[in-house]
């Protein structure tokens, strides 16, 4: 148990712990966002794209995060060009994402004829993030945090009701666009936690969950935020103890989580079961 | 520049190829007009923890593609009511999947090259037995696919009207599901877990958009996956880029033109 608690103050194990921590916070309150904006496909595609971006960063030698995100902001870009009808465009989207793996697929065959790498990258790699990243990661998550809390009411509002808030003056298509930059970045700094597969796991899972137990944004907000640092720390802490990899616990807790939240939420509010249809169009199930 | 031929790891990798892109192309005409491409994504992830649990306990990936992706595919067949392509229930298992054979891999030695190999395609390196499973369940789906076509279009373009006349839509939906596993536990050797799109979806699309009647419109489908699949073995075999970013950008870029200059049928 001694050696253990050793092992907790080496300083990769302090790095990962305090990266890993805000970007679990940020993922989950970016999170919330994703699924009341029924744009979790849009985030699954954004962190495949990154992949093309960590490898091309690889073949360069400069910053992993710094080449996702590159990458995930172009496409984010280019998805909140087309709008909001994301719905429907699950081919188009599809398409584009295989390109963008089809590129990293090539990148690293450039860069290294390592495969270990491409593991790292698909599944994760917070217990060996570099300094400059950790640092990156810091700023990145701060300045979202500041940008999140000033844009916080509109972009709640233009979430809920796109066309009520538009007529009430609410730069929603601004808000879009903001708001698909900001899930690019956090897209970005998930992967060096989980990895380009399991974004998921760290995005959507918590808020999702949270969405099941309770409609109230503050409420859904902070159990997300809840959830995903027990998932990143439960993650983090078991990995250590039985070297499996973290982002395996991570994907496992979030995935039996966001099970367990659905039953709690059928019993907690069985008059909500039924789908209805959201004002904006989208059709979003209820908890 | 043809001499590649010679060589029995090319022969391999064309034959076992052939097959892949015909059933590729065959099912994914289905995959597309029945709205299903997520679906086919979730089983190919989900074919992930398969493969990677096969190496593990020492048996053939190919193997615990097919077992894990046929169930699953049955499973979404009876308990997937609704399958959309944002259904976050679907993403979440994908998630869970993937981690389970993020856990096998680093369990079997942390061998990361297999990994490698599932995620993105060893059509070059393909086994003997490999290409002998791809042949047989290969034929066997595209028979099953020739001999159900006209009640499984049917049942896609009017369910209810096909219900009320006797074709067993449930049965072929379910069915169905088990092809497209099959077809991608296939496609998995050609081009990986994770660009399932490029030969399952991408040529089906293209085809979709380009002939409009059903029949026409899968055969430009099987034509397309083929073209692709040939020249992208062809042109890695030619030189050191991988097979997969051939056919992934070959697809793509087929794809998006067509996609641009013609309208939605």
């Amino acid at each position: 148990m001694s050696s253990f608690l050793e092992l907790l103050q080496q300083s990769f194990v302090e790095n990962a712990f305090i990266a890993g921590t805000l970007i679990a916070i940020v993922s989950a309150i970016i999170g919330y966002f994703v699924v009341l904006r029924a744009q979790a496909f849009a985030a699954h595609a954004l962190s495949h794209v990154g992949f093309a971006g960590a490898t091309l960063a690889a073949v360069l030698g400069i910053s992993g995060l710094l080449g996702m995100s590159g990458f995930t902001v172009a496409a984010a870009l280019g998805i909140g060009a087309l709008g909001k009808r994301i719905r429907g465009r699950d081919v188009e989207i599809g398409m584009i994402l295989s390109f963008a793996l089809g590129l990293g697929v090539l990148f690293l065959r450039l860069y290294t004829n390592s495969a270990s790498e491409t593991v790292s990258v698909l599944f994760g790699s917070i217990l060996s993030v570099t300094h400059m990243d950790i640092i990156l990661t810091l700023a990145f998550g701060i300045g979202t945090l500041i940008i999140l809390a000033s844009i916080f009411r509109p972009l709640l509002f233009s979430s809920i009701d796109p066309e009520v808030a538009e007529a009430r003056g609410v730069p929603t298509k601004m808000l879009s666009i903001l708001f698909m930059f900001l899930l690019a970045i956090t897209v970005a700094e998930a992967i060096q936690v989980v990895g380009v597969l399991l974004v998921f796991a760290l995005i959507v899972a918590p808020a999702a969950a949270a969405q099941h137990l309770t409609r109230k944004p503050f409420s859904a907000i902070a159990i997300s935020i809840a959830l995903g640092v027990a998932f990143t720390w439960g993650g983090l802490l078991l990995a250590l103890a039985t070297s499996w990899p973290v982002s395996f616990y991570i994907a496992t807790l979030a995935a039996l989580t966001y099970f367990i939240a659905i039953k709690v939420g059928h019993f907690a509010r069985p008059h909500a079961r039924a789908a209805h249809e959201h004002s904006n169009g989208e059709y979003v199930k209820a908890a | 520049m043809f001499s590649i031929f010679q060589y029995s790891f090319i022969q391999n990798a064309f034959l076992a190829g052939t097959v892949v892109a015909i059933v590729g192309g065959f099912v994914g005409y289905f995959l597309v007009t029945r709205g299903l491409t997520f679906a086919g994504e979730a089983l190919s992830h989900i074919g992930f923890a398969g493969a990677a649990a096969a190496l593990f306990v020492g048996v053939d990936p190919i193997f615990g593609l097919l077992i894990f992706t046929i169930a699953a595919g049955i499973a979404i067949g009876i308990f997937g009511k609704d399958l959309r392509e944002e259904d976050i229930n679907i993403g979440i298992v994908m998630t869970l999947a993937l981690g389970l054979g993020a856990l096998f891999i680093s369990l079997y030695n942390g061998y990361a090259e297999q990994a490698y190999s599932i995620l993105f395609g060893t059509i070059l390196g393909i086994s003997h037995t490999d290409v002998l499973v791809t042949l047989i369940f290969g034929i066997g789906t595209i028979a099953v696919l020739a001999a159900i076509f006209r009640p499984l279009l049917f049942s896609s373009i009017d369910p209810e009207v096909a219900e009320a006349r006797g074709v067993p839509v449930r049965a072929l939906g379910i069915l169905f599901l088990v092809l497209v596993a099959v077809a991608v536990s296939m496609s998995v050797q050609v081009v990986g877990v994770l660009l399932i799109f490029t030969l399952l979806v991408g040529p089906a699309a293209t085809a979709i958009r380009l002939v409009h009647n059903p029949l026409g419109a899968a055969t430009v489908s099987i034509a397309l996956a083929l073209a692709y699949t040939w020249l992208g073995i062809f042109l890695a075999a030619t030189g050191s880029w991988p097979v997969t970013f051939y056919i992934a950008t070959i697809s793509f870029v087929v794809y998006l033109p067509v996609r641009l200059l013609t309208a939605r049928t």
